[in-house]
């Protein structure tokens, strides 16, 4: 190891804690969430609200409890979506590989009712 | 090519897919896709300090095909070419400009293989925020690419011995 290594390893490892401080630092409760198959949205539901839907024609059962989205059950093998467990801060986000499909959180601003995404 | 050389690349590609298969076996650490450390790796930077580039590539890509023939499918075959195309790329270069230890350089490899990966899932998703947890990714590419470093950096020193003669 030279100098030059240290350099290089020290720079990356700083940017990656820097962006990991900034995601837990900006960390906002979310207020919906979006569904989007193969990219376009295909429901929002309010983490206000409890409730259970079924997502993409039924691959995908998603549950809305304490202001908390998660998914309970998956048809692809490696149910690595339902592991992904509880998200309610904004940005968050769980992904469905197979199916192509994601959940993401995201907090409605100051004096807006529901924004556009 | 000679005999020996197709040979011991064919050994090579035998060897990374065992332990593909081995790391298979291992119950995911975390929810998310692509945190792991990356066994087969250890073939291929063993193979960029001893043989060459070219027969890194050639190994690394007949890897990925035969072990998603065998074990994965085509979204695991789209996800590893993604993240061993560009890992290999920046790991060729890094090692050329001859400024760097082989650590740095697999850690790079590492960094990269699941930068590859994440853009691989934002197109297949068509969704950014899936990068959401490209960071988090990153430390898991960053202890990956420290444990193969030093462990390929053994084997390399160890294997200094032999007499691979496949020129």
């Amino acid at each position: 190891m030279k100098k030059r290594d240290f350099i290089l390893i020290g720079t990356i490892v700083a940017v990656i804690a820097i962006a990991i401080a900034v995601l837990s630092l900006t960390k906002k409760d979310g207020d919906y969430v979006i569904v989007r198959v193969n990219g376009n949205e295909v429901a929002r539901y309010s983490l206000s609200q409890d409730g259970e839907y079924s997502l993409n024609g039924g691959t995908n059962i998603l549950r809305i409890e304490n202001g908390a989205a998660y998914l309970v059950s998956a048809n692809c093998p490696d149910h690595l979506c339902v592991k992904q467990g509880k998200i309610d801060q904004n940005g968050e986000t769980i992904t469905c590989l197979p199916n192509r499909l994601t959940v993401t959180v995201f907090s409605a601003e100051e004096g807006e009712v529901e924004l556009v995404s | 090519m000679k005999a020996k050389k197709i040979a011991f690349l064919g050994l090579a590609i035998a060897l990374a897919m065992i332990l593909s298969f081995v790391e298979s076996q291992i119950p995911p650490l975390a929810a998310l896709p692509g945190i792991k450390v990356g066994l087969p790796n250890l073939v291929m930077v063993f193979l960029l300090y001893r043989v060459g580039w070219k027969e890194t590539v050639i190994v690394s890509i007949i890897r990925i095909f035969l072990t998603s023939l065998l074990f994965g499918n085509m979204q695991t075959l789209t996800f590893s070419i993604a993240g061993a195309v560009l890992s290999l790329a920046g790991m060729i270069l890094l090692k050329k400009s001859g400024w760097f230890s082989g650590i740095t350089v697999s850690i790079v490899g590492g960094l990269l293989h699941n930068i590859g990966q994440i853009v691989a899932a934002c197109l297949w998703t068509q969704t950014a925020q899936v990068a959401y947890y490209l960071p988090f990714l990153l430390v898991s590419g960053t202890v990956a690419g420290t444990v193969i470093g030093i462990a390929s950096g053994i084997i390399v020193k160890r294997s200094e011995k032999w007499r691979l003669d496949l020129k």
